[in-house]
């Protein structure tokens, strides 16, 4: 009933250690938006469905609404909060707002962790590649496209390339 | 000037003479959206705030006999339990169906009903006492669908119905249609049905309801239309609407689903009323659900006759639909399928019959394309069986046929600029279709289909004289200015829409633009995010305002600068002689003189669209100030072995007047393909109707929807046809390019494989069907094989304009 004791946990947010205590039946994505404060992380269904609160365990994308909080002990998340570094975008987050891959933006944190796993692994991934990281996310709003282009722009820039957004992207053929 | 770049350094490629119309900017919200730091509604919380759930009728038609709420009021943590006859007063979107109660009073009428509301101190808390409420049913005949509904009178569902279960009954006239089908060398007639589908944003419903002891209620809601939820608030909780302020915040997505007063919102408010704390409530996705409010599943019939050269004669349609449990939008919504059939094809003589049944389903209400898509599959589908029976290719039969720009329907409707053709010619020829259509190998085809969508309905849902929209615009003497509109950002841009409009006119970086919007407490009146009003008619708004400040401001520099006032320009940051460009100041300057002279510089500007032709009873759904238009060739592989339909590539050409943001339009155009897809092969609204008519799927792992892996390649062109009406010319496009995808991929499959699957979603399962009554010798066609009996009333006859009608209705005395 909200009442039962809290757990104390250890672990490391967004870079930094942090001790964080919740009730224990909490899932991670709770913990984060509730406990933490880090509201950033969004969720779609609270089932595994949707991908919308994907965060980073160890830089690997899970579902934090399938992730109990308690197992995060001792482990690294990463959430959209650190992304922006010194006041800077990520190149991912410069990409998705330079094309419109954000529209409502309720999905968007999710994307551009999945995102940015990807690009670790894989710096220079084929749109098949890419659409096979990001199946777990859904969208409504964008139909991906603007997803798919916005993560290859970042990815070539990431490389070194200096890459500009095709023509047809942003005003059509 | 942090954004400065992307205003200056990217190439003018904006239509002639504007800095930042046309042009693909980043909207001003974006980088809040990619940082995480777009406050959503559940992303609120305050200090002792209580959570609130609603517990939801397990019947889908049924007489409450009893709630007892006693033990969940005694559970620890509950602070408060509301039931039925607590909040007695009805409320709806329309004036003509206010026919919801916060929670059931006599009795549900779906599986989702909300009946009883608990606010506690935590969710689990919320969760647990709903549990505990009792309630006894007495269940009632429950009807699954909309034929099950004309068939049955008894029990109604809705006393205020027009007969039986029959919501609505509509009967239009114009000009005698039967002797005009008569008239065609070729009579064609088709039957259609569209299941229902949903919205499914990724962010569900939430709401933060505040009390203050000074009699003060603030609610923050995802709502798309915070304006309506004000008069809701207003009318249910019986309190002035200047002591309650409704903040819509950011939507996660709406697409028409938050475009109703909802239970939920009405709840935390009167909660936060008794606790005098606030009151949270996030639904759950089975929720959303619940609430609903997507496409009416409608079944269609529709006979035309159209001469060899495919001219058309007349039109007949019907449309049954299937509204759910309650009123929403639905008059609306059947008007809409009988509404914009004639304003991409000439159809000199029109007769629409529309129904609208309730049923004890989730409430159907408007989304993206409100009652449109339906009818529009309906016709698309039905002119490809017609090219196909005169041996003319689809689409020149299409060209053949189109609506002049600057006419009058039959149906008085006024269309302006139109740029179909040139969007069928585009498409054409992208696709390579006369190299395709009828020329690929089995398994794989071409189809073609075109469609129009409204800019903002012509006339307002509450029926008054007063604008639609409304900017109030603030020049700070820093050279800041502050945008105060009532519009709701759903994703479409509706924010950054207000910003370039008045960068454009003063001539300043629209990321040094203040934007405020949807607070009905700051906010001067929006009608809300629908019916692809927002662009048009803030913009026009905002052009308004923003015209007047810069002519207060001409005043005051011309005067310093000894310069005629039409010589001035605003651009860079500057007013300076347009002869001598040196000859001029900082726009902060400006300002400054202007504020020294006059006091502080504010403007208004607002929008009223011009009046309809029609004046019949029914004429107020359909005008709009302008049309936007849309063809589309969609590509499909149909497996013969299994019936799944891929869709590689989908050709798109708009026709959007004139793009604001061009970068912001291609993304409403592939979000609609996108969507369309999803409503072409997949999504629907399932229900299980033998023992209770119960949702199937209500999650959204089993409600298909496109992933990565089902979406098409999309190549997009934009027409720019400036409609008068626009601001800088701008119509719609959040809404018209998902029209024309469902039966473009219905004719596409037809081409493939040769079986005409008249019925959305094109599944697997009805393609098989269909192929193996080809391969049996019957029709190679899956759908509905009739259209029920109703009892429509009398018509209204309108005669048409190139009759000499006057756009009223002339007695059945007088014909």
């Amino acid at each position: 009933m909200g009442n039962e004791s809290k757990v104390k946990i250890a672990l490391t947010v967004n870079g930094e250690a942090a001790e964080v205590a919740f009730a224990p039946h909490k899932t991670l994505l709770e913990v984060l938006r509730e406990d933490m404060g880090l509201t950033g992380t969004k969720h779609g269904c609270e089932l595994g469905e949707c991908g919308t609160c994907t965060v980073l365990l160890d830089g690997t994308p899970v579902l934090s609404c399938l992730v109990l909080g308690l197992a995060c002990a001792g482990h690294a998340v990463r959430t959209v909060e650190a992304m922006a570094q010194g006041g800077k975008l990520h190149p991912l987050q410069e990409t998705f707002a330079d094309l419109g891959a954000a529209q409502c933006g309720y999905c968007t944190p999710a994307f551009l962790l999945a995102a940015e796993a990807l690009l670790v692994a894989n710096p220079k991934p084929t749109r098949d590649e890419i659409k096979d990281a990001l199946a777990g996310n859904l969208c409504r709003c964008t139909g991906y496209i603007k997803i798919y282009q916005a993560v290859e722009l970042a990815a070539a820039r990431m490389r070194g390339e200096k890459a500009e957004p095709a023509r047809e992207w942003l005003y059509g053929q | 000037m942090a954004n400065k770049k992307h205003v200056s350094d990217r190439p003018a490629v904006g239509p002639s003479g504007s800095r930042i119309i046309g042009k693909a900017l980043r909207k001003v919200d974006a980088v809040a959206k990619v940082t995480g730091a777009t406050r959503f509604a559940d992303d609120l919380a305050f200090p002792r705030m209580l959570y609130c759930k609603l517990l939801r009728s397990t019947e889908p038609h049924a007489r409450i006999v009893s709630i007892d709420v006693t033990a969940a009021k005694q559970l620890d943590g509950v602070q408060a339990v509301l039931t039925g006859p607590d909040l007695p007063i009805p409320f709806g979107i329309l004036p003509v169906s206010q026919d919801e109660h916060t929670l059931c009073l006599e009795k549900v009428r779906f599986i989702g009903d909300p009946v009883a509301a608990v606010a506690a101190t935590t969710e689990e808390t919320a969760t647990a006492a709903l549990d505990l409420i009792k309630v006894v049913y007495e269940p009632l005949k429950s009807f699954d669908s909309a034929e099950a509904a004309v068939a049955h009178p008894e029990p109604q569902i809705h006393d205020y119905a027009d007969s039986g279960n029959l919501h609505k009954l509509i009967n239009l006239e114009f000009g005698d249609t039967e002797a005009g089908i008569a008239d065609g060398d070729l009579v064609r007639e088709d039957l259609f049905f569209f299941e229902g589908n949903t919205h499914l944003p990724m962010e569900q419903h939430a709401a933060v309801a505040m009390w203050s002891p000074d009699g003060k209620l603030t609610l923050w809601t995802s709502t798309q239309t915070p304006h309506y939820v004000h008069r809701a608030l207003a009318k249910v909780l019986e309190l002035p609407a200047a002591r309650i302020r409704v903040i819509a915040t950011p939507n996660g997505g709406g697409f028409g689903g938050k475009s109703d007063p909802f239970s939920h919102e009405i709840a935390v408010a009167k909660l936060a009323m008794i606790t005098g704390r606030p009151v949270k409530i996030t639904l759950t996705r089975e929720e959303v659900f619940y609430c609903h409010r997507g496409r009416h599943p409608t079944l269609m019939w529709v006979r035309t006759g159209v001469k060899r050269d495919g001219s058309i004669t007349g039109m007949h349609f019907k449309s049954l639909l299937d509204g759910g449990a309650y009123g929403s939008y639905g008059v609306a919504s059947t008007y809409y399928t009988g509404a914009l059939q004639t304003v991409t094809y000439n159809v000199p003589r029109y007769h629409f019959q529309g129904a609208r049944a309730f049923t004890n389903k989730a409430p159907c209400g408007p989304k993206r394309g409100h009652g449109t898509p339906q009818p529009r599959f309906a016709l698309e589908v039905h002119l490809d069986k017609i090219a196909e029976q005169l041996k003319i290719d689809p689409a020149e039969l299409r060209l053949k046929t189109l609506v002049p720009p600057n006419s009058l329907t039959a149906n008085y409707l006024r269309v302006g600029s139109m740029g179909l053709g040139k969007c069928i010619a585009k498409v054409v020829e992208g696709s390579e279709w006369k190299k395709k259509f009828h020329k690929l190998p089995e398994g794989r085809g071409v189809g073609l289909a075109c469609s129009s969508y409204i800019s903002g309905a012509g006339l307002p849902i509450y029926w008054n004289n007063m604008p639609h929209s409304g900017v109030q615009l603030k020049c700070d003497r820093g050279g800041g200015v502050t945008v105060f509109c009532g519009s709701t950002e759903i994703g479409q841009g509706s924010d950054s829409i207000l910003a370039y409009i008045v960068a454009e006119v003063l001539g300043i970086d629209p990321f040094e633009i203040a934007v405020v919007t949807a607070d009905t407490d700051l906010t001067p009146v929006d009608l809300g995010s629908y019916s692809s009003r927002v662009t048009l008619m803030t913009g026009n708004a905002a052009l308004q305002a923003a015209e007047r400040a810069r002519q207060i401001l001409s005043l005051h520099v011309g005067k310093k600068l000894e310069v005629p006032v039409e010589r001035l320009t605003f651009a860079d940051g500057r007013v300076f002689d347009s002869k001598d460009r040196k000859r001029g100041m900082a726009f902060a300057e400006a300002v400054q003189l202007a504020e020294a002279a006059e006091g502080t510089i504010g403007t208004v500007g607002s929008y009223t669209p011009p009046m309809s032709a029609g004046k019949y009873r029914g004429a107020g759904v359909g005008p709009s100030p302008a049309y936007s238009y849309s063809a589309c060739v969609a590509e499909a592989d149909v497996d013969l072995e299994t019936g799944i339909v891929r869709v590689p590539t989908i050709w798109i050409a708009h026709d959007v007047g004139r793009s604001i943001n061009s970068a912001s339009v291609i993304g409403q155009v592939e979000g609609s393909i996108y969507m369309g897809l999803g409503e072409a092969l997949m999504e629907e609204m399932a229900y299980r109707g033998d023992l209770k008519v119960v949702h199937k799927i209500p999650s959204l792992l089993e409600y298909k929807s496109p992933t990565t892996l089902e979406m098409c390649d999309v190549v997009t062109y934009l027409i720019e046809d400036p409609d008068p009406n626009g601001p800088f010319g701008a119509k719609e496009v959040g809404q018209g390019p998902l029209l024309p995808v469902m039966p473009a991929v219905a004719n596409a499959v037809y081409d493939a494989v040769g079986v005409r699957v008249d019925e959305v979603p094109i599944t697997p399962e009805k393609v098989l069907k269909a192929l193996r009554r080809k391969e049996k010798g019957e029709a190679g066609r899956y759908g509905p094989d009739h259209f029920p009996t109703i009892a429509w009333p009398e018509p209204t006859r309108v005669p048409t304009p190139s009759e000499g009608g006057d756009g009223k209705a002339v007695s059945l005395a007088k014909v």
